[in-house]
């Protein structure tokens, strides 16, 4: 049975369509889901997009985290349901303090589109169990508030307890903490990423396919019933 | 109606709305009476010259009389944008238009509203937009205002474009004197439909309904066509020309698109007109005259976000994130229930009538009573005067061949240090400052974007069928000869199109000029005109629509003129993309064109020497066609795997970006003289890696098509070598191509 990842649209949601093809292209059946619709569909895991939900009002996020779609994803995030925040998905689970910290203005104070280099800290994730700790990749990282933040105590906890995601290497391109481009939380069942690894599956329209595994990682951690 | 009926003498602002006295006097005698208050507004906007394009029209005629024969034009000059048939049931609309003056005034909003204003037009296409690129021309990179101006801009069309979530595939930027109080911002945007969807803004069907849907309607903007686009800058006031910019919100921008593209996918959507400069007065007009029908409007209906607006200020407002749909009775119900799915406000605003007249009450008065094709399609037509400057023979006589040039012993350290010169000018470096602040990646359908010759997007995933864009213009060649200018514009569009592998199939074009009203600006318009028009006949690829924006200019300094032409064209399977970069080591570099001793206008006199005069470089229409020709069936055939056009900087600048990009040296040897070869910018050439193994039959393809083929040298190692004259480490070569524009703008 084919493994079911939903894909959330809220308004001003703009990288759905492309997570939902990188769910096909990773073997799972993409799902739409409406940020309106308090129903997950029986999905076995969900992503929440990048984009400009809600036109980014009041901070990014902020207001995405109250939708009746978030109601039913909370729960069961701590149920063990695996989610993956990508760029505005991150900062919506931050906001919905499913991850801890923040994600803030770039320090250049502009948008920024470029191809990163990103080191994967753990295989110990629903979402990155296809990579080796350690293993480079080239992803895209497209956003105007990507600084990670968090107070020293949560960003030393994080890394004690494994749970930096990723981190950025060959330079720092928003100020993040740490150099951090992603974390999980300390099940490893829920990940938030800034860069987008949905824009690099195929080299065709991304700079390389290298961020397709962590569309199949997480059909590993999903067993279908 | 009642009263301007009883009062024909009463004194009215017309010239404050930018009408002149015979104008006014016509609107008079086409209503039989003095106009009211609203209907003054109505006319004040339609027969602006940003909207009725009056000084124009005669001339743009042309585009349509010399338009080339061809079966791919679904909708052509006189729609919203114009749509092109590119195969397998799909169509592409595309067009490019200018929002010059807001973007001097106030340039974040005026950047993003430009955008936004280029998204609708497509949108009402029944399309969804899928790409946009923008072409940027500011003052000196270094001075105080451009530090104002430029990253304000692109600050506007990042904030926007991204939050549309449209990919930037590509654009310009270039630096003049010329444009600092009157920088040039011109937005292109390209949406995708089935032929099927195509919509049409006419108001067909008595009795069906008038909708106005997205954001309320308030008071920025006005006045935002008659006075600020339709005059120059200078002398006092220019404070009060900031109430003309209008203020965007690219969320609700992003929800009308939805919002629309699901109320066309379900059937409920008769006629649609996006709403822009002159606001819902053009609207209403263009529908109802689109129609040959006519339309009752409440004007009390239109939610306002001010209510403190009278009928006239509704009128003109310019407020953003507006369309005008027309619906049946039926439908109406489903259609409200969309737009409150999207969370976009829609109100019934009025019905298609059979009157041939557009009426309009507001709190039971009637305020408006003209028929609609007075103001859409019949505002007034000049024939302004025409006049060669005298000044142009001289500046034509400046022959650049007396420039001096590296010669002797120290040619080859001469040589290395003018390239230098122009991969470390603002001109010629990088761009990525800017384009780093454009999302390239949302949509997952961009094959190549900047810095490639075209951006290039994949249309079907299943058959790799795609669409390439580029635009391209030049100031200093249109100063020189506006004609052969304006032709060696579009040809660099279409050969950088054809350098990706795509067939070039079709036109658009932003006129920027200065004042209609000095006979020297209307010598270079007519003669761009005229150069565009024979110059699209003989590249068989039709104009389908454009823009023209007039009074670029400060008190009575005009811009250079700058015609900026945007070429699209359709490629079989992206699949086989052509990137401009060399990346292959150890593979052929070959040059294909003929390379001529022509700096008139070029990148290196201008820097070098601060030299602007002569003639441009000839152009050749048929060498452009044959090696255009040549670099698509290169492509199908997979016979090259990188292809570089030569404009601004030659051959020199070209080699230097094509090893910065790839990440790949060269080394060459010239065929000829060091600077001619480096950096005369002779048209119709281009540089290509040749697949190895493919060498014979590249030189068999050019030689059938008459196109001279020169093999330089050979990619690879981390120089950019000219042998016999100097070398770049590709380290150098790249840091200084990297530092211009972060120095300046940080």
């Amino acid at each position: 049975m084919t493994a079911r990842i939903g894909v959330v649209t809220f308004p001003g949601s703009l990288d759905d369509r492309d997570a939902r093809r990188a769910v096909q292209r990773a073997g799972a059946a993409p799902v739409e889901l409406w940020h309106d619709d308090a129903s997950l569909h029986g999905v076995d895991a969900v992503i929440l997009p990048g984009g400009f939900s809600y036109g980014d009002y009041l901070r990014c996020g902020a207001i995405a985290r109250f939708a009746p779609v978030m109601g039913e994803i909370i729960p069961a995030a701590a149920r063990g349901l695996p989610v993956l925040g990508i760029c505005n998905g991150f900062q919506i689970l931050c906001e919905a303090h499913l991850l801890p910290g923040a994600l803030t203005r770039n320090v250049a104070r502009r948008f920024i589109n470029r191809d990163v280099r990103i080191r994967i800290e753990t295989a110990a994730s629903a979402w990155t169990s296809e990579y080796r700790a350690g293993q480079e990749i080239t992803v895209v990282l497209k956003s105007g508030e990507g600084a990670y933040v968090a107070d020293p105590a949560t960003l030393a906890q994080l890394e004690a307890n494994g749970q930096i995601l990723a981190r950025y290497v060959g330079g720092n391109p928003n100020g993040s903490l740490g150099d951090i481009a992603g974390v999980i939380s300390a099940a490893g069942t829920v990940a938030g990423l800034m860069p987008h690894p949905e824009h690099a599956i195929d080299p065709l329209t991304g700079p390389s396919a290298d961020g397709l595994a962590f569309f199949s990682s997480v059909l590993r951690a999903v067993v279908p019933a | 109606m009642a009263d301007a009926a009883v009062t024909p003498e009463r004194e009215q602002p017309y010239a404050a709305l930018g009408l002149t006295a015979d104008e006014y006097a016509r609107v008079r005698a086409i209503l039989g009476r003095r106009p009211t208050d609203a209907e003054l507004a109505v006319y004040s906007v339609m027969w602006s010259e940003h909207c009725s394009y009056k000084s124009s029209r005669k001339h743009l005629r042309q585009f349509a009389d010399k338009a080339p024969a061809t079966d791919v034009l679904l909708a052509g000059i006189g729609q919203n944008a114009g749509v092109v048939d590119v195969g397998r049931g799909y169509a592409v609309t595309f067009k490019i238009e200018s929002h010059n003056h807001p973007s001097y005034v106030e340039p974040f909003q005026g950047a993003a509203t430009g955008v936004g204003g280029i998204v609708r037009d497509i949108l009402a296409m029944g399309a969804r937009p899928v790409a946009v690129m923008d072409s940027l021309r500011f003052g000196p990179a270094d001075a105080p205002d451009t530090h104002r101006v430029l990253p304000a801009v692109v600050g506007g069309i990042s904030f926007y474009g991204n939050c549309l979530g449209l990919p930037n595939i590509g654009g310009e930027l270039a630096f003049d004197p010329c444009y600092l109080g009157n920088p040039l911002v011109n937005a292109l945007c390209v949406g995708v439909l089935r032929h099927e969807d195509l919509k049409l803004a006419a108001a067909t069907g008595p009795g069906n309904q008038v909708v106005l849907l997205g954001s309320r309607t308030g008071p920025d903007g006005i006045g935002g066509a008659s006075v600020l686009a339709s005059a120059s800058f200078g002398g006092s006031g220019e404070g009060a020309k900031r109430p003309s910019v209008q203020v965007g919100d690219p969320f609700m921008e992003k929800l009308l698109i939805e919002c629309c593209l699901e109320l066309y996918r379900s059937g409920l959507v008769v006629g649609v007109q996006d709403l822009g400069a002159a606001g819902v007065a053009c609207a209403t007009t263009e529908l109802a005259a689109g129609g040959h029908t006519g339309m009752r409007v409440t004007l009390d209906r239109v939610p306002l976000r001010d209510a403190s607006l009278g009928p006239a200020e509704i009128l003109m407002s310019e407020s953003q994130e507006r369309m005008m749909a027309i619906v049946t009775p039926a439908n109406v119900g489903p259609f409200l229930a969309i737009c409150a799915k999207w969370d976009v406000p829609a109100t019934v605003i009025g019905e298609v009538t059979d009157t041939g007249r557009l009426e309009m009450t507001w709190q039971g008065a009637h305020v408006v009573d003209i028929p609609p094709g007075s103001a859409a399609d019949d505002g007034p037509v000049y024939d302004r005067p025409v006049r060669r400057p005298d000044s142009q023979d001289v500046l034509i006589g400046d022959d650049p061949h007396r420039l001096p040039r590296p010669a002797g012993p120290g040619a080859g350290e001469a040589l290395r240090a003018d390239l230098l010169l122009l991969v470390g000018s603002a001109d010629g470096g990088d761009k990525a400052w800017v384009t780093e602040q454009y999302d390239c990646y949302v949509r997952g359908d961009t094959v190549l974007a900047a810095p490639h010759d075209a951006g290039l997007l994949r249309i079907d995933a299943e058959t790799g069928l795609g669409v390439a864009l580029a635009t391209d213009g030049n100031g200093r060649f249109c100063q020189l000869d506006p004609y052969v200018g304006t032709q060696l514009a579009l040809a660099e569009a279409y050969r950088n199109v054809a350098a990706s592998g795509a067939r070039p199939l079709a036109v658009t074009n932003c006129l920027n000029f200065g004042s209609p009203e000095d006979p020297a600006v209307m010598w270079q318009f007519t003669e761009a005109v005229r150069g565009l028009a024979d110059g699209c006949q003989q590249l068989g690829v039709p104009v389908t629509g454009g823009n023209v924006s007039f009074y670029n200019q400060t008190g009575s300094t005009a811009i250079r003129p700058t015609p900026v032409v945007g070429v699209l064209g359709v490629h079989d399977d992206v699949r086989r993309r052509v990137p401009s970069g060399f990346s292959l080591p150890d593979a052929a570099i070959v040059l294909l064109g003929t390379t001529r001793s022509e700096f008139g206008g070029s990148l290196w006199a201008w820097l070098r020497h601060g030299h602007l005069g002569g003639l441009p470089p000839a152009v050749d229409l048929p060498a452009e066609r044959s090696l255009a020709d040549v670099l698509v069936a290169a492509s199908e055939r997979r016979l090259i795997v990188a292809a570089h056009d030569l404009s601004d900087g030659g051959l020199a600048l070209a080699l230097a970006e094509a090893c910065l990009v790839g990440g790949t040296g060269c080394s060459v040897m010239l065929p000829g003289d060091g600077t001619t070869f480096l950096f005369s910018e002779s048209a119709a050439r281009a540089v290509v890696v040749v697949r190895p193994g493919a060498e014979a039959e590249l030189v068999r393809l050019c030689t059938a098509s008459g196109v001279p083929a020169a093999t330089l040298g050979r990619t690879g190692g981390s120089t950019l070598e000219i042998a016999g004259l100097f070398a770049v480490p590709l380290t150098e070569l790249a840091d200084l191509y990297g530092r211009a524009l972060p120095a300046l703008f940080g």
